[in-house]
């Protein structure tokens, strides 16, 4: 744990007053109430909207390099069996280390930034991204892939206009998953200096003044449920065909 | 129809072509099975014919059809299409050139009727205009000719219905040869039956070569021009249905064409088949020209009648067909249908 402890502490500044004076004289923040609007509407541009976007950059770089990783790997388990059992033990190895061990243990080999963030972000993706992948895959009805080989089609045809189209609403159910979980983990990453939401949180339990948390809080809550209402939105318009049944 | 090359500019053409198919001493083995499961299989399929391979499970008819466009390779012997080996042709080339429609369907769920069938004229890279007209007509020559439906999915079709689409898509590029294996068979018998008629119109106007497996006997004999009873692996007897019921190789194919064979050959002929006696003016039940002498048959025992009028397309009277005048079709020897 003396290894750990120089990385131990939070790269806010030095310690404020338990409550500060952010507040311009207001009587909500004066009083430290459970959320200021007033104070939250006067800071958003400044404190929240550059972390919100940091967090949103941290999610979608960590779940699209994750989900090609685990395409890669999904598809060489596909075509060849053996490696489906080494990946997955890997990736469920990586999914259960802690998350701030794993922060801690990687900033020891790569340093306090984002990279080392993203590093372990996109390890925890790879677990549901690359069962649902390579599930999906499995699941193509037999009778389409022998209907392909029949008409000529090659194995990069088939895999390119059959395989992975019909392997769509389970990679995206995994995306919907790993999108939603990356969003909340990747506020502990505020720990390291990876920027994000986990920013003000973690800034608003240091100094105690809780419209700070609660907003930064409410707001990855509410990136979690509107990206994944986009991904709802995107399968939808990826898989026509699945909304089309007969009654 | 010499390489996969002109088999694509015959299949642009539009116009129908059709090649023999030729198997010569075909044989199918697999690694560590003594038996092997399909032996020294020869026989021609005519250039515009049916030919049914039939059996018992485990004959080796699927394993036969499979052959001709190598979804499994042979272990000796040759198949050739309109005189040119098929090991010798480019395998994507070759299977362009072979429809396929199989019991299971395959149809791509993720993709519309227009997409279904414009599968492999888009790997040939025709136009969209060109593959929306050519989808159109076919599903207008299987039954299910609307616009509308180019753009619905498969899944929104009946089991009768997708098989139709499915025999659509395997046409798409006018294939001079067709493979079915055992396309009807997961279909109730009541579509089945209009989906084997429907398909037979469809044969007389764009006569293609055609390999069909099936293990019914009734499906043999009423689509096929010839059949071939195999088993374990063997040929045991091919000829034309009625040939076939009438004269079984062995023990074996007459157990096979059932004890009722009498019966099922006189669904091969039509009452247009026999010499008429003229009318003689009594009432007696009516039938037209084109009922099965199996039907005409019925009809009389129902009826209690020994005798059948035949109607022409007009609904005139053209004579009168006897009891035993069938009855003489199925004698010990085998008549030529006259007149």
């Amino acid at each position: 744990m003396s290894v750990l402890a120089p990385f131990g502490g939070t790269p806010s500044p030095a310690p404020t007053p338990v409550i500060p004076g952010f507040g311009g004289g207001q009587s909500c923040v004066v009083k430290n109430g459970q959320f200021c609007a007033g104070w939250f509407a006067d800071n958003f541009g400044s404190r929240f909207a550059p972390r919100l976007v940091e967090h949103i950059e941290l999610t979608a770089i960590a779940v699209g390099v994750g989900m090609l990783i685990a395409l890669a790997a999904a598809l060489l388990a596909y075509r060849q069996g053996w490696f489906e059992t080494p990946f997955t033990l890997l990736s469920a190895f990586l999914y259960t280390i802690p998350s701030l061990a794993f922060f801690e243990l990687m900033v020891q080999v790569t340093g306090i930034n984002r990279f080392t963030a993203e590093i372990a972000l996109v390890s925890y993706t790879l677990l549901i991204l690359f069962r649902n992948t390579l599930a999906g895959l499995r699941a193509v009805p037999p009778d389409a892939l022998e209907a392909a080989q029949a008409m000529g089609l090659s194995r990069r045809q088939t895999l390119i206009r059959v395989e992975l189209p019909l392997a769509l609403p389970p990679i995206m159910a995994g995306l919907r998953i790993a999108t939603v979980t990356t969003i909340s983990l990747a506020t502990v990453a505020a720990y390291i200096g990876a920027g994000g939401l986990g920013e003000p949180i973690f800034d608003g339990i240091q100094t105690g003044f809780k419209t700070e948390f609660i907003a930064a809080g409410v707001l990855a809550i509410a990136l979690a449920l509107v990206a994944d209402g986009l991904l709802v939105v995107a399968q939808r318009l990826l898989t026509p065909w699945a909304r089309h049944r007969r009654a | 129809m010499v390489s996969g090359e002109d088999m694509q500019v015959a299949a642009t053409r539009s116009t129908t072509t059709a090649a023999p198919i030729v198997f010569q001493g075909v044989s199918k083995r697999y690694p560590g099975r003594v038996q092997a499961a399909v032996e020294n299989l020869s026989f021609e399929v005519p250039s515009g014919e049916i030919c049914i391979l039939i059996g018992p499970s485990g004959c080796g008819k699927t394993t036969a059809l499979k052959m001709v466009n190598r979804l499994i390779p042979m272990t000796d012997g040759d198949i050739t299409i309109d005189g040119k080996s098929v090991n010798a042709m480019e395998v994507s080339q070759l299977r362009r050139g072979i429809g396929y429609v199989f019991q299971q369907i395959g149809l791509f769920p993720h993709l519309t009727v227009e997409d279904n069938i414009g599968t492999v004229p888009r790997l040939l890279g025709w136009s969209k205009a060109r593959i929306r007209e050519r989808a159109l007509e076919l599903l207008q020559l299987t039954g299910l000719g609307s616009e509308d439906n180019l753009r619905r999915y498969p899944g929104e079709f009946s089991g009768g219905q997708q098989q139709r689409i499915g025999v659509a898509r395997a046409m798409a590029v006018d294939p001079p040869i067709m493979l079915m294996d055992e396309p009807f068979g997961a279909i109730d018998p009541i579509t089945r039956d209009r989906l084997q008629d429907d398909f037979l119109r469809l044969h007389r106007e764009v006569r293609k070569t055609i390999i069909f497996v099936t293990h019914d006997i009734d499906e043999a004999i009423k689509m096929g021009d010839r059949i071939a009873i195999m088993r374990d692996g063997r040929l045991v007897q091919i000829d034309r249905p009625d040939n076939l019921l009438a004269a079984p190789a062995d023990e074996f194919v007459a157990d096979f064409v059932g004890a009722d064979r009498g019966l099922k050959r006189l669904r091969v002929w039509t009452l247009n088949d026999l010499k008429l006696d003229p009318f003689s003016g009594t009432m007696h039940p009516a039938a037209p020209a084109s009922t099965s002498l199996r039907d005409a048959l019925s009809l009389m025992l129902t009826a209690g009648a020994t005798r059948v009028t035949v109607l022409g397309q007009d609904g005139a009277a053209l004579g009168c067909v006897s009891l035993q005048a069938i009855a003489a079709m199925l004698g010990p020897e085998p008549r030529t249908p006259g007149p």
